[in-house]
């Protein structure tokens, strides 16, 4: 996630990191994780967040910019095996989520043109 | 290929989805996906998500989920299934006089070995039986076999989405920094490096982007620790995608 300021708008957070902000805590599929300070209203502190899951939050003070890694709780490159709701753009613009094909199985094969 | 195994399986309550990973976005994509004229979704990934979101690390990579959203096959190595026919994609056609640092490229690249027939197998075996199938994984092994990632690895990531987002508003040389640290602390990523070594300006035409190292006499400039052939030379053909596991 890429910002230029550390205030976010919360539903931006939760879109771009999988993870959801609830009353237990933040949570991202079978697994939730208690916060001390409980987010309110629709802007987080990022500094916050990020130092309470443990995510990187690098700066590049050039440019203004910030950006913000995954998680790294199993300590492998999933912490869960529920998919995340992967959301890019198809070739003509139009936005696909992954979940829309809840119901059918999938097989998701990255590739690259270079 | 996908768009005709697509066609092959789609009656049974399967989808492909294509993700083209590309930093040079659509554009750079169009040309292949136009070729190959997918019904299934087929996507353009500019920031590498699927690296980050699933542990892709490589291309062809594929992610099996199920049809409640479960993954049960996490990113591997994943070849175009055979049966349906040969893929050909555009920068497979045969040169009349390729140059000296791409038929040394074809050599190695000759070498990569995979087995797209048990792939394949394995596939169809979960397309038709679901979790009854051996090579649906328990989600333990799924999560264990998704690959490494580290505090370090994870700010790796932080890196390589600095790096394309910069690349993409033009801020070329401020990205290379990035995409240094990225390839430092995620090294089992070979997409994050070949990326990064594709955005170098090379030769003109077609083999622009499959170049990946520098230009003869011109090697003082290369950015890069390393380069395609260095790599695949340090690493050997034969390893370049880890074995498939049942």
């Amino acid at each position: 996630m890429i910002t230029k300021t550390l205030s976010v708008d919360r539903a931006d957070f939760e879109a771009r990191t999988g993870w959801q902000l609830k009353p237990e805590g933040a949570c991202k599929g079978d697994i939730c994780i208690p916060l001390a300070e409980q987010p309110e209203g629709d802007t987080l502190q990022l500094e916050s967040i990020a130092e309470q899951l443990n995510l990187p939050l690098i700066h590049d003070e050039a440019h203004g910019l910030w950006a913000l890694g995954p998680e790294s709780l199993s300590s492998r490159a999933l912490a869960t095996v529920e998919a995340p709701n992967l959301t890019l753009p198809t070739l003509d613009g139009d936005t696909f989520e992954l979940h829309s094909l809840r119901g059918k199985k999938v097989v998701l094969v990255a590739w690259s043109p270079y | 290929m996908w768009q005709a195994f697509r066609e092959d399986v789609k009656d049974q309550g399967v989808e492909v989805v294509t993700v083209g990973i590309d930093t040079a976005g659509a554009e750079a994509c169009r040309h292949f996906i136009e070729a190959a004229n997918p019904t299934h979704p087929s996507l353009i990934d500019e920031h590498h998500r699927v690296a980050e979101l699933f542990g892709v690390v490589n291309i062809p990579n594929a992610v099996w989920i199920d049809e409640q959203g479960m993954i049960v096959r996490p990113a591997e190595t994943s070849p175009a299934p055979p049966s349906v026919g040969v893929e050909r994609t555009p920068n497979q056609r045969a040169m009349d006089e390729p140059p000296a640092r791409v038929v040394e490229m074809m050599t190695h690249a000759s070498q990569i070995t995979y087995d797209a027939p048990t792939y394949e197998a394995a596939m169809r075996d979960w397309i038709a039986n679901g979790t009854d199938s051996q090579f649906a994984l328990a989600p333990a092994e799924v999560i264990e076999r998704s690959g490494p990632r580290s505090v370090d690895t994870a700010r790796g990531h932080a890196h390589f989405e600095m790096a394309t987002h910069l690349e993409l508003a033009g801020e070329h040389q401020a990205a290379i920094g990035h995409f240094r640290l990225a390839h430092e602390l995620v090294p089992d990523n070979f997409a994050y490096r070949r990326q990064a070594w594709s955005l170098e300006p090379s030769v003109e035409g077609p083999l622009a982007r499959f170049w990946q190292g520098p230009l003869e006499g011109q090697e003082a400039d290369w950015p890069y620790e390393s380069d395609w052939i260095t790599d695949v030379k340090e690493m050997g053909a034969a390893n370049y995608y880890t074995e498939w596991k049942p």
